[in-house]
């Protein structure tokens, strides 16, 4: 399958160990990018436990090895790299997301 | 001397428990191993499956790894499968032609997925779930299908089930049996788990024989049942049970039971004396254990007979707790109540659909069995008192009652027995972890390593952590009260680190004093640590990631996602023009609004790209923020005072509007709530609050360490008839001290209580300035005034700034999850039943 990039928007848009949310393709896609290695990753805004799209909010951090984002709404972790959710047994979707030319791209 | 020779067939989770357990035995030396795996992989962690679907990757599901066996003089063949056991001159021989002699050979060739004999069912999406292998074959089948079928519906293929659903296939469970689970639950636990199942949108066909599988029309494949009807579906994965792994014993002329496994005694012997079987493929006393604990158990029990002790298998508790899509359930001992003459208990509610059984003898004092669904709490304590045979309540209702949350203090971890096998994955018991708390493990991750508890199903966690805390209070070590894993500090002596060493960002402290990148805990206290002492704007770069959402866009996240709007009333004392701003406002917004119980009003239902104009609206007609976000000064009650009241002695309202203007924007350790009282009727319940004063003839009395909210207490009287400056001299150096010395989330009231000395230190403290430190208290607080701003004000004034108020970073669009009904003239949040019905009137076509 052939994926189609979507640039969302300018790199300082997102401040090392903050989210951004964009609209990409009809979806709500969160970005992230870590405060320590400036890495982005992007998942689905939709939290499926407090059923809101509010994830882009959520404060950033690792629990263990794994990078994770905690929903503002009821504080459940989900991993940045899978989208897993550790303490439920749900997992969001999450998207490709790269930086070009000083612009954040995501593929979806 | 030359050593034994021991042989193990299969390297599964069994096998190479064995393996490990003879190296960590003294007696190691005498033996020299080699172990075939037909797999092309040393053991991995089976159990822990379903991950590799997460993300895991078969590095993270290993046991063990090469470097590990080669250390250990451990051999092993790899994909190579042994097809031939010689008794007579004791050897195996495997598929390659290799040959290899044994002293003592053990069987733990595990089991192997049952495909029912359907016609069709050896299609190319027709797939199993038992190894890696299997899981690749399904990932690409998944991504090649729209339609995903599970045949079986017990514990594995519900597993699968979860698995295709977060594939994203469109997934159906077809199991014969009348109900799910068949095998751990009763009628009641099965129908509530089909319930919930098919709430999270699988759908659950019971009764159904399948017949044939032919193509489709629709989908890959059509499944034809037995009472004529059919499902369409482009890939099916059998679950239907497990058969032991017995063929070669088969082969061998090894003793079999008659419906397959490995006979094994109470030693784990089969028929032939110096051959053992353990495991999955084992038959003991006529049944097969599909759990790992047990096999582990047998692999200890081998290991011991082989080196000449007597250590004997004899059954093993098959009680589970699992959490299946997301649905708690849990089994133990007899759940069917299948035991003669045994009487149940059950209890059952639809309405948060959760369902409990406890089977009990007929005498009433022994705990059989039990089955939960949709509330697995008890289960450790159920599971506990059925396996150490214990006496039961007088009244075993309580077990499973909700209201008497009764279970877990009823059964309290002392009462247990040192042999209690607490976690049954590792067989570890109760005395173990004691003693391993004793040897120094004082946190889970230190007692995991040291036992291994816990880090199987995981299903024991919670009743490992009380017999710790037990053991450790016991001790008399403190549980510990590091603020979270990335700082081996509590709140209290990061304050101390960030005030002596001047550290002013979040990444300074943790390169300094912590590890790993931090999380929704320790950023959000250090945060307001940097804050209480430095006052910094919270939204420059460097503090904004630590910052809740609330404090970020400076209101309070509601359930939707929205934000409330509470604008500062200093005193509750409001004037005509500036409550027709807040009605203005609220109309123009269509925000719902309320007067709230601090005396002042709040807005709701405000979106991020809104906020912005809201603010300037309100900042514009002389408002401030509320600080009704963030852990900081909230509302400074008052009661109308000597100004109106004709009882009152002093100006409460006046004193009420000059603290709340001074200590507005300071951030503490939890949030702080004053009032003033113009008399001793005390109409501004200043009794409960953090700070309360009351005026009486000769001054002030002031009034510390009150709280309303969950447990309420009365504040302690702690100085009185004080002139204003002396009174505001006190406040400042108190809230300072507070601010300093609490832990995280503590208000002043659990605060005091922890604080040793109590009251009589506290006041030596702030009024007797024992400590010397009254000077720099003041000075402190005097700083963080002076550095005051409205935060909404600075950032209305910084484009950037403005820029995050959006809910997307690129477009203007709203949130169009956002639904709202009216109610009694204004909008609320429309429920999730409303919200599916309005979006049906309004955008039929998304249905
Ligand atoms: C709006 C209001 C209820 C109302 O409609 O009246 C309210 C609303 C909330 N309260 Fe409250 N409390 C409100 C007055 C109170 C009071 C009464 C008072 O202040 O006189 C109390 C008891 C007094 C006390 O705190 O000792 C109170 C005790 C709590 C508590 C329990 C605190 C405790 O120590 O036990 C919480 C939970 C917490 O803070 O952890 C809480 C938490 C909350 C939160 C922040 C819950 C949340 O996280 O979403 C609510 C957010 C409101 C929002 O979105 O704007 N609220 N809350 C009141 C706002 C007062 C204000 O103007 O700022
Ligand atoms: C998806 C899934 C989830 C599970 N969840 C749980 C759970 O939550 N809790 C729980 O207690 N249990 C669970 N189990 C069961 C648990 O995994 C088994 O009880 C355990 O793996 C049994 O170990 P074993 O060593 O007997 O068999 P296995 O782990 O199957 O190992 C046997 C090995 O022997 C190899 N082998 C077989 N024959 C030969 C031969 N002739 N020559 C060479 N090698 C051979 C096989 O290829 C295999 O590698 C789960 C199982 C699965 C599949
Ligand atoms: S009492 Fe509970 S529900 Fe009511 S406002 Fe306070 S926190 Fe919210
Ligand atoms: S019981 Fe499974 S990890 Fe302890």
């Amino acid at each position: 399958m052939s994926v189609s990039w979507h640039v969302v928007c300018r790199s300082e848009a997102v401040i090392p160990g903050t989210g951004v949310c964009a609209l990409v393709e009809g979806k709500q896609v969160a970005i992230f990018r870590t405060f320590k290695d400036r890495q982005l990753f992007a998942l689905d805004n939709f939290d499926p436990i407090g059923r809101a799209n509010v994830l882009s909010r959520g404060i950033q951090g690792s629990i263990g090895e794994t990078l994770v984002v905690a929903s503002p709404l009821y504080k459940q972790h989900f991993a940045l790299a899978t989208g897993l959710c550790l303490e439920e047994d749900v997992r969001i979707p999450v998207y490709e997301v790269r930086e070009q030319h000083g612009l954040i791209e995501v593929a979806a | 001397m030359n050593k034994q020779r021991i042989v193990v067939v299969g390297n599964g989770m069994v096998g190479h428990k064995f393996i490990d357990n003879l190296i960590a035995s003294d007696q190691s030396g005498q033996f020299e191993v080699i172990t075939f795996s037909e797999e092309p992989r040393l053991a991995y962690d089976r159990v822990q499956l379903s991950k590799y679907f997460a993300g895991a990757t078969a590095e993270d599901l290993a046991l063990t790894n090469e470097d590990y066996y080669q250390a250990h003089g451990v051999n092993y063949v790899l994909s190579d499968k042994v097809e031939r056991l010689d008794f007579i001159n004791k050897e195996v021989i495997t598929a390659s032609g290799r040959r290899e002699a044994y002293d003592k050979l053990v069987l733990a060739t595990g089991s192997f997925p049952f495909v029912p004999p359907i016609p069709g069912n050896d299609q190319p999406h027709c797939l199993v779930y038992r190894t890696i292998e299997d899981l690749e074959a399904i990932t690409k089948s998944a991504k090649q299908s729209q339609v995903g079928v599970v045949v079986g519906g017990g514990l594995l293929g519900l597993e699968a089930a979860n698995a295709l659903k977060q594939a994203g296939l469109s997934t159906h469970v077809v199991e014969f049996a009348p109900r799910l689970m068949a095998v751990q639950l009763d009628e009641g636990g099965g129908q509530l788990l089909r319930r919930k199942i098919e709430a999270m949108g699988v759908t659950v066909h019971t009764q159904k024989a399948t017949t044939e599988i032919v193509a489709g029309e629709k989908c890959r494949y059509r499944m034809n049942f037995a009472d004529g009807s059919h499902l369409e579906t482009d890939m099916i994965l059998f679950s239907a049970g497990i058969r032991p792994q017995d063929e070669l014993a088969r082969l061998c002329g090894l003793e079999l039971g008659e419906r397959g496994g490995i006979k094994v005694n109470n030693y784990c012997q089969t028929s032939e004396p110096d051959v053992y079987a353990i495991g999955e493929c084992a038959l003991w006393s006529g049944q097969i254990f599909g759990l790992v604990a047990p096999g582990y158990h047998m692999a200890k029990v081998a290991l011991s007979h082989i080196m000449g002790g007597d250590e004997a298998f004899t059954g093993a508790d098959m009680s589970t707790k699992l959490k299946l899509l997301g649905v708690d359930v849990a089994s133990v001992g007899d759940a069917q109540g299948r035991t003669p003459n045994s009487k149940s208990y059950i209890y059952s509610n639809d309405v948060e659909d959760i369902y409990k059984r406890i089977v009990v003898s007929a005498d009433g004092k022994r705990l059989l069995g039990a089955v939960m669904v949709g509330d697995a709490e008890a289960y450790g304590t159920l599971q506990q008192l059925c396996v150490n045979a214990m006496d039961l309540p007088a009244d075993p209702n309580v077990l499973i009652l909700p209201a008497v949350d009764g279970a877990a203090q009823l059964m309290g971890v002392d009462s247990l027995p040192d042999t209690a096998q607490i976690c049954s994955c590792f067989d570890v018991s109760k005395g173990a972890i004691c003693c391993a708390v004793q040897a120094g493990a004082q946190n889970m991750g230190e007692l995991k390593a040291s036992t291994l508890a816990s880090t199987g199903c995981g299903g024991c966690s919670a009743l490992v952590k009380q017999v710790m805390d037990a053991e450790l209070t016991k001790l008399g070590v403190e549980v510990n009260n590091d603020i979270c894993e990335h700082f081996a500090y509590s709140r209290q002596q990061l304050a101390d680190i960030v005030r002596v060493k001047k550290i002013r960002s979040f990444s300074a402290l943790l390169e300094s004093h912590g590890t790993g990148h931090g999380c929704d805990v320790c950023k959000p206290a250090i945060g307001s640590i940097l804050a209480s002492f430095w006052n910094d704007y919270i939204l420059e770069d460097d503090h904004i990631g630590l910052q809740d959402t609330n404090d970020i866009f400076l209101g309070n996240l509601q359930k939707d996602g929205t934000y409330s709007v509470v604008p500062r009333v200093a005193g509750g004392e409001i004037t005509p023009e500036k409550l027709i701003v807040l009605g203005q406002v609220a109309k123009q917004f269509n925000l719902y609004t309320k007067i709230t119980g601090g005396q002042r009003v709040d807005l709701f239902g405000a979106q991020l790209n809104d906020l912005p104009t809201i603010w300037q609206q309100l900042v514009d007609a002389g408002f401030e923020t509320g600080h009704a976000y963030g852990k900081s000064v909230r509302t400074v009650k008052s009661c109308v005072g000597s100004t109106w009241c004709r009882y009152g002695v002093d100006d409460s309202v006046g004193l009420a509007i000059d603290i709340e203007d001074r200590y507005k924007g300071l951030r503490s350790p939890h949030k702080l709530k004053f009032a003033v009282s113009g008399c001793t009727r005390e109409c501004a319940e200043a009794q409960s609050k953090d700070v309360g004063i009351i005026a009486t003839e000769k001054g002030w009395n002031l009034y510390v360490c009150g709280n309303g909210g969950m447990r309420p207490r009365h504040a302690d009287l702690f100085a009185t008839d004080l002139d204003s400056d002396t009174l505001i001299r006190y406040i400042d150096r108190f809230l300072m001290f507070y601010v300093r010395t609490a832990d995280r989330l503590q208000r002043t009231s659990v605060w005091l209580e922890n604080l040793e000395g109590g009251l009589d230190y506290l006041k030596q403290v702030i009024i007797e300035d024992s400590l010397g430190l009254g000077a720099e208290l003041e000075v402190e607080m005097q700083h963080v005034i002076s550095r005051y701003q409205c935060e909404w004000k600075t950032t209305l004034s910084d484009p950037a700034k403005l820029k995050r108020f959006s809910h997307f970073i690129n477009s203007d669009a709203r949130d169009d999850n956002l639904v709202y009904v009216q109610e009694r003239a204004q909008v609320r949040p429309a429920r999730e039943q409303e919200r599916i019905s309005t979006v049906e009137v309004v955008e039929p076509a998304l249905v």
